[in-house]
């Protein structure tokens, strides 16, 4: 049996999957990416195999995505993340049309043929306003855990209006309205609608098709999944291994170079 | 002997200035504006006067400026920041056309005729690249405080070149800087210049003119106006450290004399103003 890999060195997370010859996932790992980037793709590698109990040299290709995909030095080729997701999202989801990715430091809107090829992208990459950094603004501003964010801003029942588009600013702004006394749940769920706004717009304008498949690390946020779908009035896919899409497309892109049998000789992974 | 006071909410610290009808200084007090706007106000006055070693009473008329100028119940009437600037800055410099003012969460451009009235303005506030929150920001990814930009970046002996796009994508821009090598001083020196090429654009779009003027609490650092010398290729007025953040609750205090000053006129000459209005 064969197997491949993905590795997706996120801004702020990195993720690898093992995935066998029936495009079955056989393993999974999610680190912290920290300072040491390539340190970070190989723990990550290493952690997975392990979670799959599959030795190294099982693994007959490697596919590194993300922002730091030239520093996973071990492996075969790169491709990008808008790539990654796409396939990712429509292995998942055969009806996608539409992704939307939120992670760490970007969010991107993707539109994908039934075949998960790119149609067009677009994304934040100049601001942070409306990606995942936002909600780690308010997460410390509020001192409330990250995971908790989504739960406790769906126990709202008057939302803050967040008015201020840099996140910067935001947490200026979450304070202000702590001090005012309002209900750290109304703040929080102010702050989901701001970000589902702004990530609404990108999606206006790549065209937005149904069905959409929400990826990336943020899509474990229950409070942004409300927000999103409240804000689209449409129902989104989701899957527990929201944030391990890209690293799944990756996967399938390194299964489909050795099943094309393309990998000409020599040029196996470096031991 | 009238006494006017002026009051500069601003969005990071709040300034109070009182001033004698010579445009002499009194007194003067800064502390954190924090998010109690009306408290902040209330004793940077109070400050101010105890700095002046007077009493609320002394004082004729209170103007405030800044962006909590409505939040200061015991003021007689609140200007912009910008016409408070203006004024405030054609007092210490005449021949000022163009003034540009970075606090901790805005940058503004103003352009100004010789009688110290906004011909055109620009402002950066909706997002933190820019103002003095980037600095800060940048500042405390490399574990320094406010107080040590200043020291820091003079010691700097090149620029790092530092994008400037988003004070918060700055981080990893910075963490990459320091795993290169590059030394936290010069790190500093690029963020100040990527925030003078920002104030440098916002500057042109209001078709800026000789001579500048400089002011906010960012002009402390003395980098920032060496690079906008440079930059503008040009010379720049900046006001002595103690005034620089001072120079909106100046201008505030000045507008405060003059509209006592026409509130108080003789009766006669304000039925005479009013006539010829009319024949206008």
């Amino acid at each position: 049996m064969a197997y491949t890999a993905g590795v997706d060195v996120g801004s702020t997370q990195t993720k690898a999957i093992v995935i066998n010859e029936a495009r079955k996932i056989v393993g999974r790992a999610l680190i912290d990416t920290g300072a040491n980037v390539v340190l970070a793709a190989e723990q990550a590698f290493t952690q997975a195999l392990g979670n799959a109990n599959v030795q190294e040299e099982e693994v007959e290709y490697v596919v590194g995505t993300g922002y730091g995909r030239y520093r996973v030095t071990f492996g075969n080729t790169q491709v990008t993340e808008i790539s990654c997701h796409g396939r990712g999202a429509v292995h998942m989801f055969p009806g996608t049309r539409t992704v939307i990715d939120m992670g760490g430091q970007d969010t991107k809107a993707i539109r994908v043929r039934p075949s998960g090829e790119i149609v067009d992208f677009c994304m934040n990459d100049k601001c942070a306003a409306g990606t995942g950094r936002f909600l780690g603004a308010a997460s410390s501003a509020l001192d409330i855990p990250l995971d908790e964010l989504g739960p406790t801003a769906l126990r709202a029942k008057r939302p803050v209006r967040i008015s201020t588009t840099c996140t910067v600013f935001a947490e200026s702004e979450v304070l202000s309205w702590l001090g005012k006394g309002k209900k750290i749940e109304d703040i929080l769920q102010g702050v989901h609608q701001s970000i589902a706004a702004r990530s609404i717009g990108l999606l206006r304008r790549v065209g937005i098709e149904e069905q959409i498949t929400f990826t990336g690390g943020v899509a474990r946020n229950i409070g942004m999944v409300e927000a999103l779908q409240k804000g689209l009035g449409a129902k989104l896919n989701v899957s527990d291994d929201s944030h391990f899409i890209g690293a799944l497309g990756a996967s399938l892109f390194a299964l489909d170079h050795i099943l094309a049998g393309r990998t000409p000789a020599g040029m196996g992974r470096p031991s | 002997m009238i006494l006017t006071a002026g009051i500069d909410v601003g969005s990071t610290y709040t300034k109070a200035v009182i001033l004698d009808d010579n445009n002499a200084i009194l007194g003067q007090a800064l502390n954190s504006t924090g998010f109690k706007l009306a408290e902040a106000a209330q004793q940077a006055y109070d400050s101010a006067l105890k700095n002046a070693g007077l009493c609320e009473t002394d004082v004729s008329y209170v103007v405030a400026t800044g962006f909590g100028r409505h939040l200061a119940p015991f003021s007689d009437a609140q200007v912009t920041d910008l016409t408070a600037s203006a004024r405030g800055a054609i007092s210490l410099f005449p021949k000022t056309r163009t003034i540009l003012d970075v606090g901790g969460q805005t940058m503004k451009a103003t352009r100004i005729d010789e009688g110290a009235r906004v011909k055109s303005f620009r402002l950066n506030d909706k997002c933190a690249a820019g103002t003095g929150a980037f600095l800060e920001k940048t500042a405390r990814y490399m574990g320094f405080g406010t107080p040590e930009i200043g020291p820091l970046v003079a010691t700097s002996k090149r620029q790092v070149p530092i994008s400037g796009v988003c004070a918060v994508f700055a981080e990893s821009e910075v963490i990459n800087q320091l795993s290169l090598g590059s030394s936290p001083a010069d790190i500093m020196h690029g963020a100040i210049a990527s925030l003078v090429d920002r104030s440098v654009q916002l500057m042109k779009r209001i078709q800026m003119e000789p001579e500048f003027t400089l002011i906010g609490g960012i002009l402390r650092f003395q980098t920032m106006a060496r690079v906008v010398r440079e930059h503008l290729q040009a010379e720049v007025n900046v006001p002595p450290e103690n005034l620089v953040q001072f120079v909106n609750a100046l201008g505030a205090a000045i507008l405060a004399r003059r509209r006592w000053q026409k509130l108080n006129l003789p009766a006669g000459e304000v039925a005479h103003s009013c006539t010829t209005r009319l024949a206008d």
